[in-house]
Protein backbone atom coordinates (compact mmCIF):
# COMPACT_ATOMS: atom_id res chain seq x y z
CA UNK A 1 0.00 0.00 0.00
CA UNK A 2 0.83 3.45 -0.83
CA UNK A 3 2.49 5.99 1.68
CA UNK A 4 2.87 9.53 2.06
CA UNK A 5 5.54 11.03 4.17
CA UNK A 6 5.45 14.72 4.77
CA UNK A 7 8.20 16.94 5.43
CA UNK A 8 7.80 19.87 7.83
CA UNK A 9 10.67 22.81 8.01
CA UNK A 10 10.09 25.10 11.43
CA UNK A 11 11.53 28.01 12.82
CA UNK A 12 12.88 25.03 15.43
CA UNK A 13 13.34 21.82 13.55
CA UNK A 14 12.28 19.66 10.90
CA UNK A 15 9.72 17.18 11.57
CA UNK A 16 8.58 14.55 9.90
CA UNK A 17 4.83 12.73 9.24
CA UNK A 18 3.85 9.69 7.53
CA UNK A 19 0.90 8.01 6.84
CA UNK A 20 -0.85 4.93 4.64
CA UNK A 21 -2.36 5.70 1.68
CA UNK A 22 -5.83 6.71 3.42
CA UNK A 23 -4.21 9.57 5.02
CA UNK A 24 -6.04 10.02 8.42
CA UNK A 25 -3.72 8.54 10.96
CA UNK A 26 -0.40 10.20 11.17
CA UNK A 27 2.68 9.36 12.80
CA UNK A 28 4.98 12.10 13.77
CA UNK A 29 8.50 12.13 14.04
CA UNK A 30 10.96 15.29 15.06
CA UNK A 31 12.52 17.71 15.93
CA UNK A 32 14.89 16.80 14.19
CA UNK A 33 17.96 19.49 14.51
CA UNK A 34 16.18 20.97 17.33
CA UNK A 35 16.59 24.36 17.74
CA UNK A 36 17.50 24.91 14.41
CA UNK A 37 15.86 26.95 11.54
CA UNK A 38 14.83 24.15 8.73
CA UNK A 39 14.25 26.34 5.80
CA UNK A 40 13.12 23.36 3.47
CA UNK A 41 13.62 19.91 3.43
CA UNK A 42 13.38 17.79 -0.30
CA UNK A 43 13.27 14.68 -1.27
CA UNK A 44 14.89 13.33 -4.20
CA UNK A 45 12.69 12.09 -7.37
CA UNK A 46 14.96 9.01 -8.07
CA UNK A 47 15.22 8.58 -4.80
CA UNK A 48 13.01 8.74 -2.31
CA UNK A 49 14.91 7.70 0.57
CA UNK A 50 17.62 10.60 -0.19
CA UNK A 51 16.74 13.55 1.77
CA UNK A 52 18.30 17.20 1.86
CA UNK A 53 17.58 19.92 4.55
CA UNK A 54 18.88 23.42 5.05
CA UNK A 55 19.52 24.09 8.76
CA UNK A 56 20.93 27.68 9.58
CA UNK A 57 20.97 29.82 12.42
CA UNK A 58 21.88 33.45 13.10
CA UNK A 59 24.39 32.31 15.75
CA UNK A 60 26.08 28.97 13.82
CA UNK A 61 25.33 29.84 9.91
CA UNK A 62 24.44 26.82 7.43
CA UNK A 63 24.24 23.66 7.90
CA UNK A 64 23.62 20.93 5.19
CA UNK A 65 22.13 17.77 6.54
CA UNK A 66 21.63 14.33 4.28
CA UNK A 67 19.58 11.60 4.48
CA UNK A 68 19.72 7.90 2.72
CA UNK A 69 17.06 6.37 4.69
CA UNK A 70 13.84 8.42 4.60
CA UNK A 71 14.61 10.54 7.08
CA UNK A 72 15.27 8.45 10.20
CA UNK A 73 19.02 9.36 10.28
CA UNK A 74 21.00 12.11 9.15
CA UNK A 75 24.58 13.15 8.23
CA UNK A 76 26.63 16.32 7.30
CA UNK A 77 27.71 14.75 3.81
CA UNK A 78 31.67 15.41 3.77
CA UNK A 79 31.68 16.80 7.40
CA UNK A 80 31.46 14.05 9.78
CA UNK A 81 33.57 13.22 12.42
CA UNK A 82 36.86 11.43 11.77
CA UNK A 83 39.06 9.15 13.54
CA UNK A 84 41.85 11.98 13.27
CA UNK A 85 42.59 15.17 12.17
CA UNK A 86 45.03 13.77 9.08
CA UNK A 87 43.60 12.39 6.17
CA UNK A 88 39.84 14.16 7.29
CA UNK A 89 37.31 15.00 4.53
CA UNK A 90 37.06 18.70 3.18
CA UNK A 91 34.08 19.17 5.72
CA UNK A 92 33.26 21.65 2.84
CA UNK A 93 29.05 20.78 2.81
CA UNK A 94 28.40 23.85 4.38
CA UNK A 95 30.52 26.16 2.34
CA UNK A 96 28.59 28.57 -0.54
CA UNK A 97 31.45 30.39 -1.92
CA UNK A 98 29.94 33.48 -5.26
CA UNK A 99 31.76 32.50 -8.10
CA UNK A 100 34.15 35.22 -8.78
CA UNK A 101 36.24 34.75 -11.40
CA UNK A 102 36.40 37.11 -14.42
CA UNK A 103 36.04 33.84 -16.82
CA UNK A 104 32.24 32.72 -15.52
CA UNK A 105 30.46 35.72 -16.11
CA UNK A 106 31.55 38.82 -15.10
CA UNK A 107 31.84 38.90 -11.09
CA UNK A 108 29.33 40.45 -10.29
CA UNK A 109 29.84 42.21 -6.66
CA UNK A 110 26.64 44.08 -5.57
CA UNK A 111 22.97 44.26 -5.42
CA UNK A 112 20.52 47.33 -5.06
CA UNK A 113 19.59 47.73 -1.34
CA UNK A 114 16.31 48.74 0.06
CA UNK A 115 17.40 52.11 0.10
CA UNK A 116 18.60 52.43 -3.81
CA UNK A 117 22.38 51.86 -2.99
CA UNK A 118 24.55 49.36 -3.78
CA UNK A 119 25.61 46.35 -1.26
CA UNK A 120 27.82 43.59 -1.85
CA UNK A 121 26.75 40.35 -2.21
CA UNK A 122 26.93 37.97 1.60
CA UNK A 123 25.80 34.51 1.56
CA UNK A 124 23.05 34.24 4.37
CA UNK A 125 21.12 30.73 4.04
CA UNK A 126 19.50 27.85 1.73
CA UNK A 127 16.12 28.64 1.71
CA UNK A 128 15.26 25.87 -0.45
CA UNK A 129 16.76 22.56 -2.41
CA UNK A 130 15.49 21.36 -5.48
CA UNK A 131 17.10 17.47 -6.60
CA UNK A 132 17.79 16.31 -9.66
CA UNK A 133 14.75 14.19 -11.16
CA UNK A 134 17.20 11.29 -12.13
CA UNK A 135 20.04 11.75 -10.19
CA UNK A 136 19.88 11.68 -6.38
CA UNK A 137 23.33 12.82 -6.19
CA UNK A 138 22.92 15.96 -7.80
CA UNK A 139 20.76 18.68 -6.24
CA UNK A 140 20.93 22.58 -6.19
CA UNK A 141 20.23 24.77 -3.78
CA UNK A 142 18.33 28.16 -3.79
CA UNK A 143 20.58 31.06 -1.30
CA UNK A 144 19.85 34.12 -0.13
CA UNK A 145 21.84 36.61 -0.97
CA UNK A 146 19.93 35.20 -4.36
CA UNK A 147 21.99 33.13 -6.22
CA UNK A 148 21.89 29.22 -7.36
CA UNK A 149 24.58 26.32 -6.51
CA UNK A 150 24.66 23.16 -7.59
CA UNK A 151 26.05 20.21 -5.73
CA UNK A 152 26.68 16.75 -7.81
CA UNK A 153 27.97 14.81 -5.05
CA UNK A 154 25.44 14.74 -2.87
CA UNK A 155 25.81 17.68 -0.84
CA UNK A 156 29.35 17.80 -0.22
CA UNK A 157 30.31 20.66 -2.16
CA UNK A 158 28.91 22.96 -3.60
CA UNK A 159 29.43 25.18 -7.00
CA UNK A 160 27.32 28.69 -8.04
CA UNK A 161 26.07 28.82 -11.32
CA UNK A 162 27.47 32.24 -11.91
CA UNK A 163 25.35 32.64 -15.18
CA UNK A 164 22.18 33.57 -13.11
CA UNK A 165 23.81 36.49 -11.23
CA UNK A 166 26.48 37.25 -13.83
CA UNK A 167 23.19 37.92 -16.68
CA UNK A 168 23.42 41.85 -16.14
CA UNK A 169 20.54 42.79 -14.33
CA UNK A 170 21.85 41.91 -10.78
CA UNK A 171 22.63 45.29 -9.78
CA UNK A 172 19.07 46.21 -9.91
CA UNK A 173 17.52 43.29 -7.68
CA UNK A 174 16.80 44.14 -4.59
CA UNK A 175 15.98 41.89 -1.10
CA UNK A 176 12.33 41.88 -0.15
CA UNK A 177 10.85 41.79 3.30
CA UNK A 178 12.33 38.55 3.96
CA UNK A 179 15.79 39.25 2.32
CA UNK A 180 16.90 38.54 -1.28
CA UNK A 181 16.22 35.06 -1.95
CA UNK A 182 16.09 32.77 -4.54
CA UNK A 183 13.14 30.41 -2.93
CA UNK A 184 11.92 28.56 -6.30
CA UNK A 185 13.48 26.38 -8.58
CA UNK A 186 12.11 24.09 -10.93
CA UNK A 187 13.33 21.67 -13.24
CA UNK A 188 11.37 20.72 -16.86
CA UNK A 189 10.72 16.99 -16.77
CA UNK A 190 10.84 17.23 -20.44
CA UNK A 191 13.84 19.55 -21.30
CA UNK A 192 16.45 18.42 -19.11
CA UNK A 193 18.51 21.43 -19.50
CA UNK A 194 15.69 23.80 -18.69
CA UNK A 195 15.32 25.53 -15.06
CA UNK A 196 12.94 28.04 -13.99
CA UNK A 197 13.93 30.04 -11.00
CA UNK A 198 12.35 33.06 -8.62
CA UNK A 199 14.07 35.75 -6.43
CA UNK A 200 12.16 38.05 -4.35
CA UNK A 201 12.77 40.82 -5.19
CA UNK A 202 13.83 40.48 -8.45
CA UNK A 203 11.32 38.34 -10.78
CA UNK A 204 11.36 35.04 -13.06
CA UNK A 205 14.49 33.79 -14.85
CA UNK A 206 14.63 30.58 -17.58
CA UNK A 207 17.79 28.83 -18.36
CA UNK A 208 17.69 26.99 -21.89
CA UNK A 209 21.00 25.27 -21.22
CA UNK A 210 21.15 23.47 -17.57
CA UNK A 211 21.98 26.99 -16.02
CA UNK A 212 24.97 28.38 -17.74
CA UNK A 213 22.41 31.20 -19.46
CA UNK A 214 19.58 32.96 -18.11
CA UNK A 215 17.29 35.36 -19.24
CA UNK A 216 14.23 37.22 -17.02
CA UNK A 217 10.87 35.96 -17.90
CA UNK A 218 9.07 38.91 -16.34
CA UNK A 219 6.71 40.00 -19.56
CA UNK A 220 3.32 40.46 -18.42
CA UNK A 221 3.95 40.82 -14.83
CA UNK A 222 2.91 44.31 -12.93
CA UNK A 223 4.50 45.91 -9.92
CA UNK A 224 3.32 49.25 -8.94
CA UNK A 225 5.91 49.11 -5.83
CA UNK A 226 8.88 49.87 -8.09
CA UNK A 227 9.80 52.72 -10.08
CA UNK A 228 8.90 50.91 -13.55
CA UNK A 229 5.81 48.71 -12.88
CA UNK A 230 6.26 46.89 -16.09
CA UNK A 231 10.11 47.08 -15.62
CA UNK A 232 12.38 43.67 -16.98
CA UNK A 233 13.22 42.86 -13.63
CA UNK A 234 12.72 44.14 -9.90
CA UNK A 235 9.19 42.18 -9.53
CA UNK A 236 8.82 40.36 -5.98
CA UNK A 237 7.91 36.87 -7.10
CA UNK A 238 6.53 35.06 -4.22
CA UNK A 239 6.23 31.24 -5.54
CA UNK A 240 5.47 29.39 -9.06
CA UNK A 241 4.19 26.13 -9.39
CA UNK A 242 4.42 23.62 -12.68
CA UNK A 243 2.34 20.63 -13.81
CA UNK A 244 5.18 17.83 -14.69
CA UNK A 245 2.89 17.21 -17.67
CA UNK A 246 2.57 20.38 -19.16
CA UNK A 247 6.16 22.52 -17.80
CA UNK A 248 5.31 25.38 -20.42
CA UNK A 249 2.38 26.19 -17.94
CA UNK A 250 3.40 27.95 -14.96
CA UNK A 251 1.22 29.70 -12.20
CA UNK A 252 3.01 32.07 -10.03
CA UNK A 253 1.86 33.82 -6.48
CA UNK A 254 3.15 37.81 -7.06
CA UNK A 255 3.63 39.67 -4.30
CA UNK A 256 0.20 40.68 -5.37
CA UNK A 257 -1.24 39.16 -8.02
CA UNK A 258 -1.64 35.88 -9.21
CA UNK A 259 -0.56 35.47 -13.08
CA UNK A 260 -0.23 31.66 -15.49
CA UNK A 261 2.54 31.57 -18.66
CA UNK A 262 1.40 29.24 -21.36
CA UNK A 263 4.64 29.33 -23.00
CA UNK A 264 7.21 29.03 -20.23
CA UNK A 265 7.45 32.44 -19.08
CA UNK A 266 7.41 34.52 -22.06
CA UNK A 267 4.06 36.11 -21.49
CA UNK A 268 2.70 36.05 -17.97
CA UNK A 269 -1.07 37.15 -17.79
CA UNK A 270 -3.26 37.89 -14.33
CA UNK A 271 -5.72 34.92 -12.95
CA UNK A 272 -6.77 36.55 -9.85
CA UNK A 273 -10.12 36.93 -10.77
CA UNK A 274 -12.41 36.70 -7.69
CA UNK A 275 -9.96 35.89 -5.18
CA UNK A 276 -10.39 38.16 -1.79
CA UNK A 277 -7.46 39.30 -2.14
CA UNK A 278 -4.46 38.62 -4.60
CA UNK A 279 -1.54 38.56 -1.62
CA UNK A 280 -0.73 35.54 -0.50
CA UNK A 281 2.40 33.21 -0.85
CA UNK A 282 2.09 29.77 -2.03
CA UNK A 283 0.72 28.48 -5.02
CA UNK A 284 0.21 24.34 -6.28
CA UNK A 285 -1.05 22.40 -9.21
CA UNK A 286 -3.41 18.90 -8.21
CA UNK A 287 -1.58 16.04 -9.29
CA UNK A 288 -3.48 14.63 -11.60
CA UNK A 289 -5.53 18.04 -12.99
CA UNK A 290 -2.95 20.04 -14.68
CA UNK A 291 -5.67 23.21 -14.52
CA UNK A 292 -6.53 23.03 -11.22
CA UNK A 293 -4.62 25.44 -9.02
CA UNK A 294 -4.26 26.03 -5.19
CA UNK A 295 -3.66 29.27 -3.69
CA UNK A 296 -3.89 30.95 0.27
CA UNK A 297 -4.94 34.42 0.22
CA UNK A 298 -3.10 36.80 2.78
CA UNK A 299 -4.50 40.08 3.68
CA UNK A 300 -2.08 41.94 2.52
CA UNK A 301 1.63 42.95 1.98
CA UNK A 302 1.25 45.02 5.87
CA UNK A 303 -1.46 42.36 7.43
CA UNK A 304 1.05 38.91 6.76
CA UNK A 305 -2.60 37.05 7.86
CA UNK A 306 -5.45 35.17 6.20
CA UNK A 307 -8.72 37.70 5.54
CA UNK A 308 -11.43 38.14 8.20
CA UNK A 309 -9.55 35.88 10.56
CA UNK A 310 -10.93 32.60 8.28
CA UNK A 311 -8.37 30.20 6.96
CA UNK A 312 -9.36 29.85 3.09
CA UNK A 313 -7.86 27.90 0.47
CA UNK A 314 -8.90 29.14 -2.66
CA UNK A 315 -9.21 26.62 -6.00
CA UNK A 316 -9.41 27.43 -9.19
CA UNK A 317 -10.85 24.60 -11.99
CA UNK A 318 -10.63 26.44 -14.76
CA UNK A 319 -6.56 27.51 -14.94
CA UNK A 320 -7.06 30.48 -12.77
CA UNK A 321 -9.85 33.44 -13.05
CA UNK A 322 -12.78 31.82 -10.94
CA UNK A 323 -12.19 30.54 -7.53
CA UNK A 324 -13.89 28.77 -5.01
CA UNK A 325 -13.36 29.04 -1.95
CA UNK A 326 -12.55 25.56 0.65
CA UNK A 327 -13.37 25.93 4.21
CA UNK A 328 -14.12 22.60 5.38
CA UNK A 329 -12.37 21.82 8.68
CA UNK A 330 -10.72 24.80 8.25
CA UNK A 331 -10.79 27.40 11.25
CA UNK A 332 -13.09 30.36 10.01
CA UNK A 333 -13.19 32.59 12.93
CA UNK A 334 -10.41 34.19 14.97
CA UNK A 335 -7.71 33.09 13.04
CA UNK A 336 -4.78 35.00 11.86
CA UNK A 337 -1.77 32.76 10.85
CA UNK A 338 0.35 33.46 7.82
CA UNK A 339 1.53 30.25 5.20
CA UNK A 340 4.70 31.16 3.76
CA UNK A 341 5.73 30.26 0.04
CA UNK A 342 7.45 26.92 0.63
CA UNK A 343 4.58 25.60 2.94
CA UNK A 344 2.33 24.00 0.61
CA UNK A 345 2.49 21.03 -1.05
CA UNK A 346 0.64 17.42 -2.83
CA UNK A 347 1.09 14.39 -3.11
CA UNK A 348 -0.13 12.06 -6.22
CA UNK A 349 -2.45 9.54 -5.11
CA UNK A 350 -6.18 9.54 -6.06
CA UNK A 351 -7.71 11.59 -5.18
CA UNK A 352 -5.07 13.99 -4.73
CA UNK A 353 -3.72 15.29 -1.37
CA UNK A 354 -3.02 18.75 -0.75
CA UNK A 355 -0.71 19.93 2.71
CA UNK A 356 -0.14 23.04 3.79
CA UNK A 357 1.18 24.49 7.10
CA UNK A 358 1.43 27.86 8.91
CA UNK A 359 2.80 30.45 11.13
CA UNK A 360 1.14 28.92 13.92
CA UNK A 361 2.38 25.65 14.15
CA UNK A 362 -0.32 23.87 12.21
CA UNK A 363 -0.04 21.52 9.39
CA UNK A 364 -3.66 20.58 7.51
CA UNK A 365 -3.99 18.38 5.46
CA UNK A 366 -6.65 17.24 3.10
CA UNK A 367 -7.28 13.99 1.01
CA UNK A 368 -9.99 14.62 -1.42
CA UNK A 369 -8.22 17.37 -3.16
CA UNK A 370 -8.89 20.19 -0.83
CA UNK A 371 -12.77 19.98 -0.05
CA UNK A 372 -12.07 18.34 3.13
CA UNK A 373 -9.45 19.43 5.53
CA UNK A 374 -8.05 18.49 9.10
CA UNK A 375 -4.74 19.04 11.36
CA UNK A 376 -2.20 16.67 10.85
CA UNK A 377 -0.72 18.36 13.80
CA UNK A 378 -1.54 21.38 15.08
CA UNK A 379 1.74 22.93 17.30
CA UNK A 380 4.21 22.61 16.09
CA UNK A 381 7.03 25.66 16.01
CA UNK A 382 5.82 28.14 13.08
CA UNK A 383 5.98 26.18 9.95
CA UNK A 384 8.74 27.90 6.73
CA UNK A 385 8.46 24.36 4.40
CA UNK A 386 6.15 21.60 3.63
CA UNK A 387 7.14 19.08 1.12
CA UNK A 388 5.45 15.96 0.15
CA UNK A 389 6.78 12.60 -1.22
CA UNK A 390 4.42 9.80 -2.41
CA UNK A 391 5.91 6.51 -1.62
CA UNK A 392 5.19 3.05 -3.13
CA UNK B 1 45.67 19.26 25.99
CA UNK B 2 43.46 22.09 25.28
CA UNK B 3 39.65 21.71 26.75
CA UNK B 4 36.94 23.45 24.61
CA UNK B 5 33.50 24.18 26.05
CA UNK B 6 30.78 24.48 22.74
CA UNK B 7 27.46 25.51 23.00
CA UNK B 8 24.70 23.14 23.20
CA UNK B 9 24.07 23.47 19.10
CA UNK B 10 27.40 22.97 17.98
CA UNK B 11 28.08 20.07 20.31
CA UNK B 12 24.63 18.10 18.95
CA UNK B 13 26.29 19.13 15.46
CA UNK B 14 29.55 17.81 16.28
CA UNK B 15 28.17 14.78 17.73
CA UNK B 16 29.88 15.30 21.02
CA UNK B 17 28.94 15.56 24.84
CA UNK B 18 30.53 17.53 27.51
CA UNK B 19 34.54 19.34 26.95
CA UNK B 20 36.22 19.09 24.14
CA UNK B 21 39.88 18.29 24.33
CA UNK B 22 42.57 19.30 21.56
CA UNK B 23 45.86 18.11 20.73
CA UNK B 24 47.28 21.70 19.71
CA UNK B 25 50.71 21.88 18.62
CA UNK B 26 52.71 25.47 18.27
CA UNK B 27 51.40 28.72 20.26
CA UNK B 28 47.95 28.02 21.76
CA UNK B 29 46.21 31.15 20.32
CA UNK B 30 42.75 31.27 18.75
CA UNK B 31 43.51 31.09 15.30
CA UNK B 32 45.29 27.63 15.94
CA UNK B 33 42.84 26.56 18.79
CA UNK B 34 39.84 26.83 16.18
CA UNK B 35 42.18 24.94 13.81
CA UNK B 36 42.17 22.13 15.63
CA UNK B 37 38.84 21.88 16.67
CA UNK B 38 37.70 22.38 12.81
CA UNK B 39 40.47 19.81 11.94
CA UNK B 40 38.87 17.23 13.98
CA UNK B 41 35.27 18.24 13.65
CA UNK B 42 34.89 19.18 10.20
CA UNK B 43 30.76 20.05 10.49
CA UNK B 44 31.76 23.24 12.76
CA UNK B 45 33.58 24.63 9.45
CA UNK B 46 31.77 27.47 8.63
CA UNK B 47 30.05 27.87 12.20
CA UNK B 48 32.46 29.69 14.17
CA UNK B 49 34.02 31.55 12.09
CA UNK B 50 33.07 32.13 8.44
CA UNK B 51 34.80 29.83 5.96
CA UNK B 52 36.52 32.45 3.98
CA UNK B 53 37.56 35.32 6.23
CA UNK B 54 38.18 33.18 9.30
CA UNK B 55 36.17 36.06 10.91
CA UNK B 56 34.59 35.14 14.05
CA UNK B 57 30.14 34.72 13.37
CA UNK B 58 28.10 37.98 14.86
CA UNK B 59 26.16 35.80 17.51
CA UNK B 60 29.12 34.23 19.21
CA UNK B 61 32.11 35.38 21.49
CA UNK B 62 35.14 34.03 22.72
CA UNK B 63 35.55 33.86 26.39
CA UNK B 64 38.04 32.06 28.76
CA UNK B 65 39.63 32.40 32.52
CA UNK B 66 36.85 35.25 33.15
CA UNK B 67 37.83 37.64 30.43
CA UNK B 68 36.12 37.93 27.10
CA UNK B 69 38.90 37.25 24.47
CA UNK B 70 36.23 38.13 21.63
CA UNK B 71 38.52 40.77 20.05
CA UNK B 72 41.60 39.77 20.83
CA UNK B 73 44.05 38.75 17.68
CA UNK B 74 43.95 35.40 16.59
CA UNK B 75 47.61 34.98 16.60
CA UNK B 76 47.79 36.56 20.14
CA UNK B 77 48.58 33.61 23.05
CA UNK B 78 45.64 32.52 25.18
CA UNK B 79 46.31 32.62 28.70
CA UNK B 80 48.38 30.20 30.24
CA UNK B 81 45.98 28.80 32.17
CA UNK B 82 43.99 27.42 28.50
CA UNK B 83 47.11 26.30 27.22
CA UNK B 84 48.22 23.88 30.49
CA UNK B 85 44.43 22.68 30.10
CA UNK B 86 43.89 24.10 33.77
CA UNK B 87 40.90 26.48 31.95
CA UNK B 88 38.94 25.90 29.01
CA UNK B 89 38.15 28.26 25.56
CA UNK B 90 34.21 28.78 25.93
CA UNK B 91 32.85 29.36 22.61
CA UNK B 92 29.40 31.48 23.84
CA UNK B 93 26.23 31.93 21.81
CA UNK B 94 24.71 35.52 22.32
CA UNK B 95 21.46 36.25 23.63
CA UNK B 96 19.77 37.16 21.20
CA UNK B 97 16.05 36.02 21.31
CA UNK B 98 14.75 33.11 19.31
Amino acid sequence: MSQVRVLVGTRKGAFVLTSDAKRQRWDVSGPHFAGWEIYHVKGSPADPNRLYASQSSAWFGQVIQRSSDGGKTWETPGGGVTPSPGGMPAGESNKFVYDASPETGKPLTTHQWYDGTQKPWVFKRVWHLEASLDDPDTVYAGVEDAALFRSSDGGETWQELPGLRGHGTGPSWQPGAGGMCLHTILLDPSHPDRIFVAISAAGAFRSDDAGKTWKPINRGLHSQYIPNPTAEVGHCVHRIAMHRSRPNVLFMQKHWDVLRTDDAGEQWREISGNLPTDFGFVIDVHAHEPETIYVLPIKSDSEHYVPDGKLRVYRSRTGGDEWEALTKGLPQKDCYVNVLRDAMAVDSLDPCGVYFGTSGGQVYGSADAGDNWAPIVRDLPAVLSVEVQTLP
Amino acid sequence: MIRVVLPPHLRTLARVQGEVELDVRGPVTQRSVLDALEATYPMLRGAIRDHGTHQRRAFLRFFACSEDLSHELPDAPLPEAVATGAEPFLVVGAIAGG
